[in-house]
């Protein structure tokens, strides 16, 4: 059969969500497709014109438009427009305009709904809506057991050692000697006819006193016990115990894989969160603890791509960090002596919220007994936050660039004085005043007077939500930081049209977005830390217009899986993770969705404005 | 006969046809006709001369040939695409492999990709000219470089019917050189070795942002062709231009 629009068949089959539709599929919309020419500057479609067909852009560009006349989207090569208005009632809702001259392939409408009908990946893209898409993105798995779910494949780390049936035990054992294994497979003229591990060469060999020259085939193990690749490190470790054996070869489609020794597992375990903590507290020094590093961050990668949501990550990241400050608290009291007078260490920021990733300055805080005198006392309390401080340095979390540590004189202090911060900082309010300490309203007692925190936090629940101008001071530095438009080609865009190379999506996406839940959890009186949390009781509390509540927590889900993935695949390319996000490292399905989410966490900006801030502006 | 009217800087063609009135001509070409489905093709008329170009159907259209000359080369493939200004329906292309009546040489195969083998089966353009002038009733011919589809077309036909084909169209080579080749290239062009602009199809289509097509497929050209006058309209003509100051 002739094709006769091969080249927009060709073009469809370059670009999402096309391209994952089957070719027959394709050849279909290739052969029912329409063309038109659009001068720069020229207007495509109009609000409320009639639909008859999905628009996608060969080339050129072209911007789309609220109603209000304000910047939607701006699309280039292989991007889609007028979706919306075909799924709801096949009138534009978005008016389009070509930016440059563009070339827009028309898919008639019909074949757009018998797309959506026949294609989930093609449905998922374009027709549901975008609150829901936000919603389908993260992955919400609850419980990610990693021995259940992680597929023995990936314990493989080398092509199998083997050697032929006619080597003999001293060959052998030299063969095994340089590649450092405890096994390896023995092939026959059929694959694999054996295994020989350093048991066989113990049991067999030299406990029987056979010679050097003894072929492998006499003293290797030939009811071989093996594994597919594609089944469970659970399987595989229940084959071991049964079987009693410490090698597993790995097989696909019969050849040889790779052979997973009983330390494999363990070793793999030892990336497990609970693994790393236990193993925190085992330390004996900040060089001892400094040398956990890795394993933490294999942990986090671990946790990354066996789809834990960033719920379960920022929490065993934070329970991570706790412990290492813990543990560092022990050693300098072991060091120090015990303290003069009771205190409580403080966790400030993104490790009390419980939302820590790999890269997050330590911000810590002390608050010591009201009997405290700084002149007898201050000195042991110096040089307990002085080891602290440095051993997390140490240990990959950088010291705080704002200052907030405890080694910084002023957030080194009694009780009182922490109850009197707060008073000014709520009754006496300031933007300017806030701006830096916005940071201290996240606060989680980690060691010591643990109640004293509880205590704190007590206190700024009580106060806060009776102070109309302390809330609009926070609402205002919570208005700050502002979220991108959206992307462009590979550009980041800003809603004045300019674009950048990549975005801090720490300081454009999750900080703006835990501020302003932060300034809600403030407003109804609020106890809990997690950002999650806090938006689940601002949800019951009835503050939010209906919907918008679940709309933030996908955007945030959405925002902060960006950052956790980007930081994870720096680790796994051997790089220093960053927050910097370039946008020709995302998808065009993570584009999508991290747009939506800058979209609703503007809205959300917007609301704060409106009821924390009134008429003032 | 000599006098090509004002002195436009229009490109005539010596294979133009002279024709003024070609409504008027399309009534006496039926009357003259003898194949039934020429008859039919002249009898649904042709829009006038000072139809906006913006009313008008259109019909993009490429030849895959054998050769470059009419009288000794034939056509191995012909692909439409209807039109308007506003909407080109590749949906509702047309594409007809033929079997030329003289031999494919080697570079025509190179060229095309059309092969010995899948001409073998193709049929004679006689077979296809019903649809073909179907397709071309009513509408006005749109093409890149007049001096291949009309006179291979016309040539064709006299060989197989005796009688040949007339037919006015829209060259986008043409609107092209008019904005390019508007005066012969002046001394100091050739002093500073000006290179002329190219007007080839795919050169054309950058000018004007269009995408890179592969050629020598007869619809993806007429599809090409097609985008180009859409492009052109758009730039520097008006969906009022009448359509005496565009076509040959």
């Amino acid at each position: 059969m002739h094709i006769e629009q091969i080249e927009i068949l060709e073009f469809l089959k370059r670009h999402t969500p096309f391209e994952q539709l089957p070719e027959a599929m394709l050849e279909q919309v290739a052969s029912e497709t329409d063309v038109r020419y659009f001068k720069a500057g020229s207007s495509i479609l109009q609000f409320g014109q009639p639909l008859d067909a999905l628009y996608l852009i060969r080339s050129g560009a072209v911007e789309t438009f609220r109603r209000t006349g304000e910047l939607y989207n701006r699309l280039s090569e292989g991007g889609i427009f007028a979706e919306q208005g075909l799924l709801i009632n096949r009138k534009v809702r978005f008016p389009a305009t070509a930016l440059e001259d563009t070339l827009i392939y028309l898919i008639p409408a019909d074949r757009f709904d018998a797309l959506c009908e026949q294609s989930d990946f093609f449905a998922d893209y374009v027709e549901i809506s975008d609150e829901e898409r936000r919603k389908h993105n993260p992955n919400r798995r609850a419980d990610a057991n990693e021995l259940m779910t992680s597929k023995v494949s990936t314990l493989l780390s080398r092509e199998p050692v083997t050697l032929p049936y006619t080597a003999n035990a001293r060959e052998a054992a030299i063969a095994m000697q340089q590649a450092g294994v405890s096994s390896l497979l023995v092939l026959g003229e059929n694959g694999v006819a054996g295994i020989l591990t350093d048991r066989d060469l113990r049991n067999r060999l030299l406990a029987e006193g056979l010679p050097y020259q003894t072929p492998v085939q006499d003293i290797m193990t030939t009811e071989l016990v093996s594994i597919s690749h594609q089944r469970f490190v659970f399987e595989a470790m229940l084959l071991m115990l049964r079987h009693n054996v410490h090698h597993l070869p790995v097989l696909k489609d019969g050849e040889p894989l790779g052979v997973i020794a009983i330390s494999d597992i363990i070793r793999y375990e030892s990336k497990n969160s609970l693994f790393v903590v236990s193993s925190i507290f085992r330390q004996q020094s900040v060089a001892e603890l400094a040398s956990l590093v890795p394993d933490v961050r294999a942990c986090f990668v671990r946790m990354v791509n066996e789809d834990a949501n960033s719920q379960m990550i920022g929490s065993a990241m934070a329970v991570i960090g706790r412990s290492f400050k813990q543990r560092l608290l022990e050693l300098a009291e072991a060091e120090l002596g015990p303290p003069p007078v009771p205190y409580c260490f403080l966790a400030l920021g993104s490790m009390a919220r419980e939302e820590q990733l790999i890269v997050t300055d330590q911000d810590n805080a002390l608050i010591l007994h009201n009997d405290f005198d700084a002149a007898r006392h201050d000195d042991y309390f110096r040089q307990l936050a002085d080891f602290v401080c440095q051993g997390l340095a140490a240990c990959g979390y950088p010291l705080c660039s704002g200052d907030i540590m405890a080694t910084n004189p002023k957030w080194r202090q009694p009780l009182k004085v922490w109850q009197q911060y707060f008073e000014d900082w709520i009754k006496a309010p300031s933007a300017e005043r806030l701006l830096h300490s916005s940071i201290f309203f996240d606060l989680a007692g980690v060691w010591g007077k643990v109640e004293w925190a509880e205590q704190l936090q007590r206190q700024i629940r009580q106060l806060a939500a009776k102070q109309p101008l302390f809330l609009a001071s926070m609402a205002r530095n919570a208005l700050q930081r502002t979220p991108p438009l959206g992307f462009f080609k590979d550009f980041v865009m800003e809603n004045d049209g300019r674009h950048n190379n990549s975005l801090n999506i720490k300081r454009r996406g999750t900080a703006p977005m835990a501020d302003l839940i932060r300034v809600h959890a403030l407003a109804i009186g609020n106890s809990d830390n997690n950002s999650f949390d806090r938006l689940k009781a601002i949800m019951q509390a009835g503050l939010l217009p209906r919907g918008r509540g679940e709309d933030l927590r996908d955007a945030l889900e959405v925002i902060a899986m960006t950052r956790v993935r980007h930081q994870a695949r720096a680790l796994e390319a051997g790089e220093e993770p960053d927050n910097q996000v370039a946008p020709e490292q995302l998808s065009d399905f993570e584009r999508r969705h991290l747009k939506e989410a800058f979209q609703v966490l503007s809205n959300a900006q917007k609301f704060l404005k409106f009821r924390y801030q009134g008429a003032r502006g | 006969m000599l006098y090509l009217g004002p002195a436009k800087p229009r490109h005539q063609r010596p294979d133009d046809p002279k024709v003024t009135d070609w409504p008027q001509q399309y009534q006496q070409l039926a009357r003259q006709a003898r194949n039934p489905a020429l008859q039919q093709y002249y009898q649904a008329g042709i829009p006038a001369g000072e139809t906006p170009i913006g009313q008008v159907p259109l019909l993009a259209m490429d030849f895959e040939t054998t050769g470059l000359d009419a009288r000794r080369d034939g056509i191995l493939s012909i692909g439409t695409v209807p039109m308007q200004l506003d909407r080109i329906y590749s949906s509702q292309a047309r594409h007809w492999l033929l079997k030329p009546k003289f031999q494919l040489t080697a570079e025509s195969v190179l060229l095309h990709g059309i092969t010995h083998s899948a001409i073998e089966q193709a049929p004679d353009i006689t077979e296809i000219l019903p649809e073909l002038l179907q397709q071309m009733a009513g509408k006005l011919v749109v093409v890149h470089f007049r001096g291949i589809e009309r006179p291979f077309l016309d040539a064709t036909l006299h060989d197989r019917l005796g009688e040949g084909i007339q037919f006015p169209l829209l060259d986008t080579m043409d609107l092209e050189a008019r904005l390019h080749r508007a005066r012969p290239p002046s001394l100091l062009d050739k002093l500073l070795g000006r290179q002329p602009v190219s007007i080839r199809l795919a050169d054309s289509r950058r000018r004007y942002g269009l995408p890179d097509y592969r050629p020598h497929d007869a619809v993806t050209d007429a599809l090409a062709c097609a985008e180009l006058l859409q492009a052109q309209i758009a730039d520097r003509f008006s969906p009022e231009t009448p359509l005496s100051e565009l076509w040959r």
